[in-house]
């Protein structure tokens, strides 16, 4: 009898089947050969999935379904002040994680169909602005709900907020394994890649799947996608829905690994940041939106660590600071990717060939 | 011959213009029935309010013995009523056969547990969806390019892409809006075999048409329109020396003439 999956990756092609192989023992390594540098090299290894996982949430949105949300980052505000007033000394709390991520998924879900619903007629340009303002709003909400009752302690965050905590087995700080030390953020990147693989799975599942044609005819025509009998409104609900609650467990599990969350953290930058992941690496392509995520999220921290040697070694003094760089960059980078390759870094294949051929 | 749709006095104004005023007409199991009309007399309106994209200010219709609630176009797909568009509204980035698979969305049940599952009755469906779609595709003849782009089709393709997805909503009433516009001669023909195989199979058609050859070689009988008021309705031979159908069509002809 052999394994189920064995037995696909025997199917497999040769060196495909060797790539997954290498390639998931290279991911597993990581966080072993990052530590060498540092802890901060594994948290931005953390974080950059963490980005994975909100990029292909917001992948189901805007990749599947054709609807442009700016105020994804709300969702994940939602996620990690649940987990934060949920699991922390602020209200007394300490529910287990099997209690607070659900919620946390389940309320954010909640989030996004009451943006959902209101805004079922409106596309393009109009949905980008309302979404944008709900981002706002739910940041603001959380800066100012400090009062009359506390409840989300304002601008001063939450701190002290408990880990992932399986039993006794605690995500944070160091554990012993077979005389190897375990920090930390080497656990919870162990945690984020499996969520991040739970998420690749689901995205492609979903794509091919009744439902994702649904969405994608949505994306394409909304009113032939009716008159062949699809609910519009429902599939679109869906696609909130599920995409606000993978924003929620981000959400939590981010709040979880810091142990302390502020509105600040929220702001609309961050929704444009993960949008932009989408955007650059190539919308609803899951490999591509995988790729700008990873781009996006080490590039800021790649300036930090790169950009004072090298403006030492070369005038001998720093001209420029990282944070200021990073924006130039960021800018930049957007306008060369629109201008050369208006269908993201990794297209689908499809998208490719029809915009190489519209040219022609 | 049992009646499948009854409309009853349908009204539909435009701010100040009335686009469908009071028009009553019957289509009967099995036939194929054109709806004629000059430029602007209100046909596709007519269509919109019969598939639900319009809401009729007034009158209704019954459809196979119920009341249609036409306010949304999703049920009346769901009740068996699909149609085609005047100008080709295809998913232009899926692939001809992914076209049609999205037209068995409303008669397959699959929801997101049994996507991310694909658990074996999802997979039946799903097969069961792929087998269906294929034969469509040969059905209309355009099985040759499944894997093409929809916006990649020849137009006399896409034509018929877009019947073959209607088709696949299992409708017990097509309805086709225009559907030789553009077409050479033999596309025509073709065309018509195609929509006297489909009511051989059993489904009822309704045609907006202004090519008067086939029409009037294919339907059994006609409703022709002008300025939004049914003005005659019979069968085509009928029609074609009806004083008023030819006034609306040519002018007012002259008493002596």
């Amino acid at each position: 009898m052999k394994h189920p999956l064995l037995h696909w990756l025997l199917r497999l092609p040769r060196h495909t089947a060797f790539l997954a192989v290498v390639g998931s023992a290279l991911l597993l390594a990581l966080p072993f050969v990052a530590i060498l540098g540092g802890q901060a090299w594994v948290r931005i290894l953390d974080l950059a999935i963490l980005y994975v996982f909100l990029a292909l949430g917001l992948n189901i949105v805007v990749g599947f379904a054709g609807l442009l949300d700016l105020g994804y980052i709300a969702f994940y505000a939602v996620g990690a002040y649940t987990w934060a007033l949920l699991a922390s000394p602020h209200f007394g709390l300490h529910l287990p994680f099997w209690v607070i991520l659900p919620t946390g998924a389940l309320l954010a879900c909640l989030f996004g169909v009451l943006l959902g619903a209101p805004t079922l007629r409106l596309r393009g340009d109009y949905l980008a602005i309302v979404t944008l303002g709900f981002g706002e709003i739910i940041r603001i909400f959380l800066n100012n709900l400090n009062a009359p009752v506390n409840i989300t302690n304002g601008p001063q965050g939450i701190t002290l907020i408990d880990p992932v905590k399986f039993g006794a087995f605690s995500l944070s700080g160091r554990t012993e394994v077979f005389g190897y030390t375990l920090m930390g953020p080497q656990k919870y990147y162990f945690l984020l890649l499996a969520l991040c693989v739970l998420v690749v799975f689901i995205n492609y599942r979903l794509q091919h799947s009744r439902i994702g044609r649904a969405w994608q005819a949505i994306r394409e025509d909304e009113i032939a996608a009716k008159a062949v009998g699809i609910n519009t409104r429902n599939m679109k609900l869906l696609a909130f829905a599920m995409g606000a609650s993978f924003g929620g467990i981000a959400g939590g599990v981010y709040a979880a690994m810091q142990g302390f969350v502020s509105p600040e953290s929220f702001s609309l930058m961050e929704s444009i940041m993960i949008l932009a992941m989408v955007v650059l690496g190539g919308m609803g392509h899951i490999p591509g939106v995988i790729l700008g995520a990873l781009l996006l999220a080490i590039l800021p921290e790649a300036l930090r660590f790169g950009v004072v040697p090298i403006q030492q070694a070369l005038f001998g003094k720093v001209l420029a600071d990282p944070e200021s760089l990073r924006m130039l960059i960021f800018g930049l980078a957007l306008v060369l990717v629109m201008r050369f390759k208006p269908q993201g870094l990794w297209p689908s294949p499809e998208r490719q060939r029809e915009l190489t051929e519209g040219k022609s | 011959m049992s009646t499948l749709l009854e409309a009853r006095d349908i009204c539909k104004h435009f701010g100040g213009v009335k686009a469908l005023t009071d028009v009553s007409l019957t289509i009967r199991q099995g036939e194929i029935y054109g709806l004629i009309g000059p430029n602007g007399a209100g046909k596709t309106t007519f269509f919109n309010c019969l598939t639900g994209l319009y809401v009729p200010d007034g009158g209704g219709f019954l459809f196979d013995g119920q009341p249609l609630q036409a306010d949304a176009p999703q049920k009346a797909a769901a009740r068996g009523i699909a149609r085609t568009f005047q100008n080709i509204r295809l998913f232009g980035q899926m692939s001809a056969l992914e076209n049609v698979m999205v037209g068995c969305h409303v008669r397959t049940r699959a929801g997101v547990i049994g996507a991310i599952l694909r658990n074996p009755a999802t997979r039946a469906e799903e097969a069961a969806i792929l087998r269906r779609s294929e034969e469509l595709l040969h059905y209309v003849g355009v099985a040759d390019r499944a894997h093409d782009l929809a916006r990649n089709l020849s137009y006399g393709d896409q034509r018929r892409l877009e019947i073959a997805r209607a088709l696949a909503t299992e409708p017990k009433l097509l309805c086709l809006d225009e559907p030789a516009a553009g077409m050479n001669g033999a596309e025509t023909e073709e065309l018509k075999v195609l929509i006297e195989g489909i009511r051989r199979d059993g489904t009822t058609v309704l045609l907006i048409e202004h090519d008067m050859k086939l029409v009037m070689n294919l339907c059994d009988r006609l409703a022709v329109l002008d300025y939004g008021q049914k003005i005659c309705e019979d069968v085509p031979t009928a029609v074609q020396k009806d004083r008023r159908v030819i006034e609306a069509y040519l002018g007012e002809v002259p008493e002596d003439a």
